[in-house]
């Protein structure tokens, strides 16, 4: 090697053996720390970047991302496969260990092609051919994460996110509640349902809020709790057994519901208390001592 | 470091002054390949430096014009890609770290990979480094600028640094279970770059080319890549070889020394040390062939390993 002979030539003249073992030792162990620090640098490195960042969703039938890691060699050819430029390759500085496929749904979301091209692209093994329907693909979990500003939970009928789904009525649905600030209408609240959510994203790409989306796609890791399991709930426990597990009930009546079924407090027009009288209308709090009523009714 | 020393006793020829310490004089010889270029003219004097650019932007050139111009003859990168839809190749060295990381690849990996390390294993594994990492063609600007600029000395680490290195990547691709040199790895992250684009990754490319300029001549493809390291192990019986079957010619113009990206590698066969045939068979050798461009007395012809004759 150059050095070795470097220094062989400009060195004093020297009993041989023992003094070159020597400083081949020493030689050897400096190149081979020398080296070893620089891959453990790498090794940390990768360690310590390797969290994704919570919007970057990676393609379906990806490994778990610890595997994933293991498995990718960053060749591109799933992104090149994606009929909709979704994925992309992360360049060093995205956040997303470099050169691994993934995507933003706000950006471009997972169109659900029904081949799945990115799949079968995949040489490696990092995209798992056991997928081979895409309504099981579990890229994510979408997430309604800001009630503040969804326009559905400020009762108006936005529903877009709704209407974009591929498995609109599963994966979302909308959930009929009281608006407790008018106290007279519906809100419909759109509800994920993690059975059947695939992660597409197409509802935070379609969420018409000019900025972040208000439903957002995270990694299911982030997006759902894990499950009590010492919790045993007694409706799921009762249907399994086909009777209840502590005995039967026992249900009074309750006095003026009688015929509904148990718990079923609803009240249908021209039952109730008043007993058929007409609910009066609106009128708004007229303020005392006159003032300008200009007669708007809702 | 030659590892095919040959058998028997080597004739006792008299070593001239030339030596691996020629190698620092690359800083001293600005225009390697002057006489050659009177001897045998620009062409011919340029020859195999001309085919070696040709192959790696031509390489290059097929894995582009698919993003570019929608002609998909080669679809992903050099870690792994796929030809005309067919031919699967796969980056050898990449399967080695996923093996060590404990992931088993699909067949198409398996299939590419096995490919590419019977390409190699046949006809040199460091081809790989000369004739198609598009990282030479950076360390080989650095080279140029560093002998045009007369830059002398710098700090070079051990040339057998790579091969540890080599079995660290490894290791560490076992203890963290990633591909865990793959975040920093300045191969596969520069052609990748190329074609799916860059981020910040120019930095990497920036800092090698800096490194072998101002700091360590050669000191990346020469001294440090683990990747080159990995093509050396695969080529050490490969079959394609530079013999310096006219040695006798030799004037010691050191214009071979000078333009080398791994000089230790000549004086075995140039200068008889240690072996009695021409044959430069260090697994080392990248056979770039510009020791036979430089050369103003031909004394260098590219081979294969069986042709150990001398004229």
């Amino acid at each position: 090697m150059a050095m070795n002979d470097k220094v062989q030539s400009t060195g004093r003249a020297e009993p041989a053996a023992p003094a070159s073992r020597r400083r081949f030792l020493k030689d050897a162990a400096g190149v081979a720390g020398g080296a070893g620090l620089l891959a453990l640098g790498a090794g940390m490195y990768a360690k310590q970047a390797s969290a994704l960042p919570a919007t970057a969703i990676r393609p379906p039938g990806a490994l778990p991302e610890d595997d994933f890691l293991a498995a990718c060699v960053r060749c591109g050819l799933c992104v090149r496969d994606c009929p909709y430029k979704t994925l992309k390759l992360a360049e060093l500085g995205d956040g997303v260990a470099t050169g691994t496929p993934y995507f933003e749904a706000r950006d471009i979301p997972c169109e659900m092609c029904e081949d799945i091209p990115c799949v079968v692209a995949c040489p490696t093994g990092a995209l798992d051919r056991t997928l081979v329907d895409i309504g099981k693909a579990k890229m994510g979990l979408a997430v309604l994460i800001d009630q503040e500003n969804c326009l559905n939970f400020l009762g108006l009928r936005c529903d877009v996110c709704y209407r974009v789904c591929p498995v609109i009525d599963q994966a979302i649905t909308l959930e009929r509640i009281h608006n407790p600030r008018s106290d007279r209408h519906a809100m419909l609240l759109p509800t994920v349902h993690s059975e059947y959510c695939t992660g597409c994203g197409k509802c935070e790409k379609a969420c018409v809020l000019p900025g972040e989306s208000a439903i957002k796609v995270l990694p299911i890791k982030l997006a759902q709790g894990s499950k009590a399991e010492h919790y045993l709930r007694g409706w799921e426990e009762k249907e399994a057994a086909g009777r209840s597990l502590i005995g039967d009930q026992v249900e009074l009546p309750v006095r003026g519901l009688e015929g509904k079924a148990y718990g079923d407090t609803r009240v249908e027009p021209g039952q109730g208390p008043q007993g058929g009288a007409p609910v009066p209308d609106y009128a708004p709090a007229k303020p005392a001592g006159g003032g300008l009523d200009s007669g708007w009714k809702p | 470091m030659s590892t095919q020393l040959s058998s028997g006793a080597a004739p006792e020829r008299k070593v001239p002054p030339t030596s691996v310490r020629g190698a620092a004089m690359r800083g001293v010889v600005a225009r390697p390949g002057r006489e050659a270029v009177e001897a045998k003219g620009w062409l011919r004097a340029h020859k195999w430096l001309l085919l070696r650019r040709a192959s790696q932007l031509g390489i290059l050139a097929l894995f582009l014009v698919g993003p570019w111009l929608g002609w998909w003859i080669v679809k992903g990168n050099l870690s792994s890609s796929l030809t005309l839809g067919v031919l699967p190749l796969t980056d050898p060295f990449l399967v080695a770290q996923q093996l060590a990381a404990g992931q088993w690849p699909y067949q198409e990996a398996l299939l590419g990979a096995g490919i590419v390390l019977a390409f190699y294993l046949l006809f040199g594994g460091r081809l790989f480094c000369a004739w198609v990492c598009p990282v030479n063609l950076v360390t080989d600007a650095a080279a140029w600028l560093r002998r045009r600029l007369g830059l002398k000395g710098g700090k070079v680490p051990s040339g057998s640094t790579r091969y540890w290195l080599l079995g660290f990547v490894l290791v560490i691709a076992a203890a963290t279970g990633s591909l865990a040199w793959e975040w920093v790895n300045p191969v596969s992250m520069f052609h990748r770059g190329l074609i799916f684009g860059f981020g910040l990754a120019w930095g990497i490319v920036g800092g090698i080319f800096l490194y072998d300029l101002l700091i360590a001549p050669r000191g990346w493809c020469g001294h440090l890549c683990p990747q080159g390291a990995f093509y050396a192990l695969i080529g050490r019986a490969a079959v394609v070889k530079v013999s310096a079957d006219r040695r006798s010619a030799c004037n010691d113009c050191m214009d071979c020394f000078a333009v080398c990206p791994e000089p230790q590698v000549i004086r075995p066969a140039l200068k008889g040390v240690g072996q009695d045939h021409p044959l430069i068979l260090d697994a080392d050798c990248t056979t770039c062939g510009r020791c036979v461009d430089v050369c103003g007395k031909d004394v260098f012809r590219i081979t294969t390993r069986f042709n150990r004759s001398e004229s």
